[in-house]
């Protein structure tokens, strides 16, 4: 086999994985959209924000330390114990409820009936908020995330291949692990949203509100549910992204790399964000190991987008999204 | 009435406006955004030394310093603002600790007769003081950094790299291209290859880059990061397992948290720098006593001896000692920003003035003239060791190319004389 051929199939794979981690990504801002019709742009955020509430619990962090000891005077900064990681999981999974509490009671539940643009403008306005507030938490320093997920390359995949093609393919456990997780997690939220009470109800609500609130679904508790699961994406997107390169303030920029996967897979499809993800992530690592070279590399981002614009002139709602008529 | 009013109009503007007696140093930090784990510590270190000064000394030649703080973000149009409002408060000198700020305050500060310091970073022609009056970058520049990486290369392969090949992964930017043509002026010169890999910004996703390095074996990597890329570089590295001891960063991918992430596996991996490593230096112990201890400290107190604390506790007493050289020339301890551009000019660290600060050997020897503001370009090697979390010195202080720097810089800063009408100086 042509070694052109077996580099490109070793990037192919290494393309799908991080399309998984793409999707990973928009998958919570297709939950929040298909449910309440909001752009979340404070999804990124809300990534890092689970990260960095993870590290701090898992290390015993003291929040808002600094802010504390400026008003007392004290210098107080750890509590001196550490927790487990699962354990610090789940508390974190019990924050982010929290914040979807108080997303819904002070943002969105005195918006309902407002125009899509002005709810998009209040997630800008969260988006910056929790930015401060993880700051002022737990610091803007750069901490590593070990929740003891491997990392590094898969060895048996790189012996196997180079039995058979004469050349060990790199495949990140990280990635392997992020893709099993990826597909539990859709698994798990399609089982959710077809075969529970309340993912009926979820998927009422999305479709049409009015009806919804008519048949005595609580509006209310279907949003902060909604907010809750897209906080649980957003945490292990977190995890998955924060283990790679340490916690830090970069981490709400994943974001970018979801928008392109949205407008593929459509901004209310949960299969779409998936499928979404994989077409970008070998597209760019495709694209960038064919061309790059001769266009002086760096070319992933800017083609990622470029592949979603060739996709919605043929498919303005993406591949999965609901087709919008509007009869006058 | 009338006087009543108007010694009442007098008071309320004296008390209003700004203590022009003090020696005023703005500081365009940035604590918070992607880039604040490299901005808190250098920003710390900053204003902790010019601390220590008022809180020790008195300030300088028994003028207080004033320290005003301008948060940036890393953020181009925020650090203009920041100069455009602190500027008025008879600001002696800025270090925006940001290329992309440096290169929109080039023709500000000069039109505004302010100076302005890029240590190690920032427009590398502006060493050439013939053409750039008020921009200083001593004492090593960018292209001192590409040299001394080559240099080092060529230390460890017995002064050959005929046939090596070496990859440049680096920031697509204005910073991560500033290398680029150094590199390919020594390609030529010493017969490697050179590949360059751009990383687009910020940098999280950089497995089509180490996916070409792996099947390509580059012998040796340079990396221009900053930020996210630079612990993404790290982890990607050990994860195709690269050797680590032939992978080289320069000084702003050379810091703890920039290695930490990847844990035991970024052992081996080096880095240039023009400053000293940890808190060994009796500079320290003053630091302790009038700040730490006093509770006087910028930030948390966390960051003393960290690569960047340093690099900017360095920068303050740079800053500190070019004040002392102006009140010097001029007489006077009150000086305007066009004496501290002076004694920028005219500014010589020695040893014995480094050991009497406490910081014997902390950077290089070197001294500023109105030709040359870059100063000599030492630089020296660090390597990382997990296992008891420290940078080692591999390398001291050494000598870089100065005639393909110097060729380089006067090519460039000549393009940059002609672009803007500028007739050369220091005749």
């Amino acid at each position: 086999m042509p070694e052109q051929l077996v580099f490109a199939m070793e990037v192919t794979l290494n393309g799908l994985m991080a399309g998984v981690l793409y999707a990973l990504v928009a998958l919570g801002f297709v939950l929040i959209y298909k449910a309440s019709g909001i752009f979340n742009y404070a999804q990124g955020v809300m990534a890092l924000f689970a990260a960095m509430t993870l590290v701090g619990i898992m290390n015993g962090q003291v929040p808002f330390a600094h802010l504390i000891n400026a008003i007392f005077g004290t210098h107080v900064h750890e509590f001196g114990w550490s927790v487990p990681g699962f354990v610090a999981i789940l508390l974190t999974l019990a924050v982010m409820v929290l914040l979807a509490w108080a997303v819904q009671r002070f943002v969105m539940r005195h918006l309902v009936g407002q125009e899509p643009i002005i709810l998009f403008m209040a997630t800008i306005g969260l988006a910056f908020f929790l930015e401060g507030v993880a700051d002022l938490m737990w610091g803007s320093e750069i901490k590593t995330l070990d929740v003891g997920l491997p990392q590094g390359i898969n060895l048996w995949i790189d012996e196997t291949t180079f039995q058979i093609f004469d050349y060990g393919f790199f495949i990140d456990n990280l990635d392997i692990v992020a893709t099993l997780i990826a597909a539990l997690l859709v698994i798990a939220l399609v089982a959710f949203s077809q075969y529970t009470k309340q993912g009926r109800a979820m998927r009422a609500v999305a479709d049409d509100h009015q009806a919804a609130l008519s048949v005595g679904i609580s509006l209310n508790f279907i949003w902060v549910m909604v907010w809750s699961v897209a906080g649980f994406v957003a945490l292990v997107a977190g995890i998955m992204w924060g283990t790679k390169s340490g916690v830090q303030f970069s981490l709400s920029l994943i974001a970018l790399k979801a928008l392109p996967v949205l407008m593929l897979g459509g901004f209310t499809s949960i299969p779409g964000a998936i499928v979404g993800g994989l077409i970008i992530g070998v597209g760019e690592k495709l694209f960038e190991f064919a061309l790059g070279p001769a266009l002086g590399g760096a070319t992933e981002n800017w083609f990622a987008y470029v592949l979603a614009l060739i996709f919605l002139v043929f498919r303005p709602q993406g591949l999965f999204g609901e087709k919008i008529i509007e009869r006058v | 009435m009338n006087k009543t009013l108007a010694t009442m109009a007098l008071s309320a503007l004296m008390a209003a406006g700004p203590a022009m007696a003090d020696l005023v140093i703005p500081d365009l930090s940035y604590r918070t955004g992607p880039f604040a784990a490299g901005g808190i510590p250098f920003s710390d270190g900053y204003n902790d030394y010019f601390t220590l000064l008022n809180e020790r000394d008195g300030g300088i030649g028994g003028e207080p310093i004033r320290v005003i703080e301008c948060e940036t973000g890393y953020n181009t149009e925020k650090g203009v603002e920041c100069y455009e409002s602190t500027k008025g408060e008879g600001a002696l000198v800025y270090q925006p600790l940001s290329t992309g700020i440096t290169y929109q305050l080039i023709p500000k500060v000069t039109a505004d007769g302010i100076p302005l310091h890029t240590m190690g970073y920032g427009r590398t022609s502006a060493a050439n003081g013939k053409v750039f009056s008020n921009v200083f970058n001593y004492p090593a520049n960018y292209w001192n950094g590409a040299s001394g990486a080559v240099n080092h290369l060529l230390d460890i392969n017995d002064g050959d790299l005929k046939g090596k090949t070496i990859a440049l992964v680096y920031h697509n930017s204005a910073y991560g291209k500033e290398p680029i043509r150094t590199l390919e002026a020594l390609s030529e010169k010493y017969g490697f290859e050179l590949t360059l890999l751009p990383v687009d910004s910020p940098g999280q996703e950089q497995k089509s880059q180490w996916l070409q390095i792996r099947r390509e074996k580059p012998d040796y990597v340079v990396l221009w990061g900053w930020g996210i890329m630079n612990q993404v570089a790290v982890q990607e590295a050990a994860n195709i397992r690269y050797p680590m001891e032939n992978f080289i960063g320069v000084w702003w991918s050379g810091a703890e948290f920039d290695v930490e992430p990847a844990g035991d596996k970024a052992t081996g991996y080096k880095a240039l720098t023009f400053t000293g490593l940890g808190d060994d230096y009796p500079v320290y112990d003053d630091l302790k006593k009038y700040v730490v201890d006093a509770g006087k400290t910028a930030g948390a107190g966390d960051q003393l001896g960290a690569v960047q604390y340093n690099r900017g506790l360095y920068a303050a007493m740079l800053a500190a000692e070019a004040i002392k050289t102006a009140q010097e020339m001029h007489g006077v301890t009150d000086i305007t920003p066009a004496m501290m551009r002076d004694g920028m000019e005219a500014l010589e660290i020695t040893n014995a003035k480094m050991e009497g600060l406490g910081m014997a050997g902390f950077g290089p020897e070197f001294s500023v003239s109105c030709e040359n503001h870059g100063g000599p370009g030492l630089v020296g090697v660090v390597q990382w060791d997990a296992s008891t979390g420290t940078w080692n010195n591999i390398q001291d202080f050494k000598p870089t190319d100065g005639e393909v720097i110097g060729a380089l810089i006067n090519e460039d800063s000549a393009a940059y004389a002609a672009e803007n009408n500028i007739s050369e100086r220091c005749e």
